[in-house]
């Protein structure tokens, strides 16, 4: 296998998802990291000292700014053809996302998404069903194209040695469609960041308002030095921002230790959230679902357990 | 913009999203036989954007087209489209056979440039391969430009322009690109409406072509073969605690404090 790791990164940093893409790719053999956009040489530097990087690509140009789909499928295309892969993996990230198939459209391939296991050079695990079914397929496509569950693999960690760095072949962009972009809304917080920690706290419905999910979550999350997390039933009901979502339609994480506060436990949430090591429930609802799947459960108030809880955990 | 908004709304029959889903006896897919299926919930929201866009732009559209691919079955779901205010339907009949995204995709495309369709809008992904891919796929095919998981949707009918509220990573994004384009759909965009017994009876006279992918020019052979497919390991079963100490102490005692 030849392998391309299409990496994104923000203010010259790789985003926590490129790491274990990297992984994801090393997987299959040596890896080509590729990375776009304006201050991509910068964060290349730190790419090319990755365990499994044999080289980098870089197209430092702002028409690769914002991940859009009608400029990153030219330029990953352009560079299979020079340089023959035989494999593109990418980040399950809005970005990842978005190009890949894209790319497959234009490459004639069917890509697989979402990747959690790589058998051999075409047969991957991926989950379907919002990971109720685990399934094993096989691909026949000449060039393989995937996107990697971060959480499935562990993020690559610093080599031994540094791989080259070189300008990526560029793309003829002169026929593609523009999305121009507006802006950005983007949660920015102080606290490890959601789909990376080791650790979560999230809310659910039951938290009753913004100011109680704000005055019970957050002291717990720093207690323990953990993300923020959420339902969607609290998101929708406006206690905590979209970006904090936790499920098939938010954020999927695999912690260490997942602390669910008043969550019933709809399959939704549960597809993005049951691959934590340790579950604790605190629910007063005696028939939540949750409570089936958690480790440890805790009925009772959240609004008198939380605030014990904090404190116990603030003073151990 | 010169000429009308003609939209495309694909939608595809899945297991509905309350089921939960069990590996079948012969181990190589997931059991069908009496199992209730519904409209991809994400495709729901497409029918009902491209409604609430004609109904908010009187005039600006000239028609709704909703395509499936699929069984004879999945006349269900272009019926109850069709009740909800899409104008004509088709069914592009692939048998009982399992069509991958970019064979979808494929006959979309084709389907589109016959129906001179300038928007298409479909969910971002089905909830039963979760591919997340067609959409993408068909905004490839046709060289159109593509937001996906969008949460808002505001269509300038005398310019074409679009402009798009998005989900991304860490938030969210606006962005904007010109028709004809592509959008997929997340779950904040809209909250479905529920057909009325009135408009079921009148959508049984709309029209609904049946298609088959020979007809579009498209083999429907896949490149992927499905190896195995389990259910996760379950869980060991948790245990109950009665205090917060209690609590304490067990997460402690499991290195998870």
């Amino acid at each position: 296998a030849s392998t391309l790791a299409f990496l994104e990164h923000s203010s010259s940093q790789l985003t926590p998802g490129s790491l274990n893409t990297v992984t994801a790719a090393s997987k299959l053999g040596g890896v080509t990291a590729l990375l776009a956009g304006t201050g991509a040489r910068e964060a290349a530097t730190a790419a090319a000292q990755l365990a499994g990087v044999e080289k980098v690509l870089v197209a430092e140009d702002a028409a690769y700014d914002h991940g859009f789909a009608e400029k990153i499928t030219p330029l990953v295309a352009a560079n299979v053809a020079k340089h023959g892969f035989t494999h593109v993996v990418a980040p399950a990230s809005s970005v990842g996302r978005g190009f890949i198939p894209r790319l497959g459209a234009a490459l004639d391939v069917q890509p697989l998404s979402d990747i959690i296991g790589v058998e051999s050079e075409n047969t991957f695990v991926r989950p379907i069903y919002a990971g109720n079914i685990i399934t094993t397929v096989k691909t026949s496509d000449k060039i393989v194209l995937l996107t990697a569950r971060g959480t499935a693999f562990p993020p690559a960690q610093k080599g031994e040695s540094t791989a080259p760095i070189e300008d990526a072949e560029t793309a003829d962009l002169s026929a593609t469609p523009t999305v121009k972009f507006i802006s950005e809304h983007l949660a920015k917080s102080e606290r490890p960041d959601l789909g990376s920690a080791t650790r979560v706290v999230s809310g659910g419905r039951a938290l009753k308002d913004k100011e109680s999910f704000d005055s019970l979550v957050y002291p717990l999350a720093d207690a323990l030095g953990a993300a923020v997390g959420a339902s969607r039933a609290a998101v929708d009901a406006g206690y905590a921002d979209n970006s904090l979502q936790v499920g098939q339609t938010g954020k999927v994480v695999a912690p260490e230790l997942y602390i669910a506060l008043g969550i019933s436990g709809a399959i939704q949430h549960l597809a993005g959230m049951k691959d934590a090591k340790t579950i604790v429930c605190i629910n007063k609802d005696p028939e939540c679902p949750l409570f089936g799947l958690a480790d440890f459960s805790l009925e009772g108030d959240i609004f008198q357990i939380v605030p014990e809880l904090t404190e116990k955990i603030k003073n151990a | 913009m010169s000429s009308k908004l003609r939209i495309m709304v694909p939608v595809k029959r899945a297991i509905d999203f309350a089921v939960k889903p069990r590996v079948n006896s012969a181990k190589t897919g997931v059991e069908t036989a009496g199992v209730k299926f519904s409209i991809n919930p994400f495709d729901d929201i497409a029918v009902e954007e491209a409604v609430k866009i004609k109904e908010a732009k009187k005039g600006a559209v000239e028609s709704i087209h909703v395509v499936s691919a699929g069984s004879s079955k999945a006349q269900e779901v272009l019926r109850q489209s069709l009740a909800k205010g899409c104008d004509t339907s088709t069914l592009i009949d692939v048998g009982d056979a399992s069509v991958e995204p970019l064979t979808v995709a494929k006959m979309l495309a084709k389907l589109a440039e016959e129906d001179k369709s300038n928007l298409i809008i479909l969910g971002k992904q089905a909830i039963d391969d979760d591919s997340n891919h067609t959409g993408q796929m068909l905004a490839g095919l046709l060289n159109w430009p593509q937001v996906t998981a969008a949460s808002k949707v505001d269509i300038n009918e005398s310019t074409g322009e679009v402009t798009v509220e998005h989900e991304v990573d860490g938030g969210f994004e606006t962005v904007s690109a010109s028709l004809p384009m592509i959008i997929t759909t997340d779950l904040r965009l809209n909250t479905p409406r529920y057909a009325t017994l009135p408009n079921i009876m009148k959508a049984k006279k709309k029209p609904l072509k049946t298609v088959k992918p020979a007809d579009l020019g498209v083999d429907i052979a896949g490149r992927l073969e499905t190896v195995s497919v389990s259910e996760p390991p379950p869980r060991p079963a948790g245990i109950k605690v009665n205090s917060v100490d209690e609590l304490i102490a067990k997460l402690k005692e499991r290195g998870a404090l």
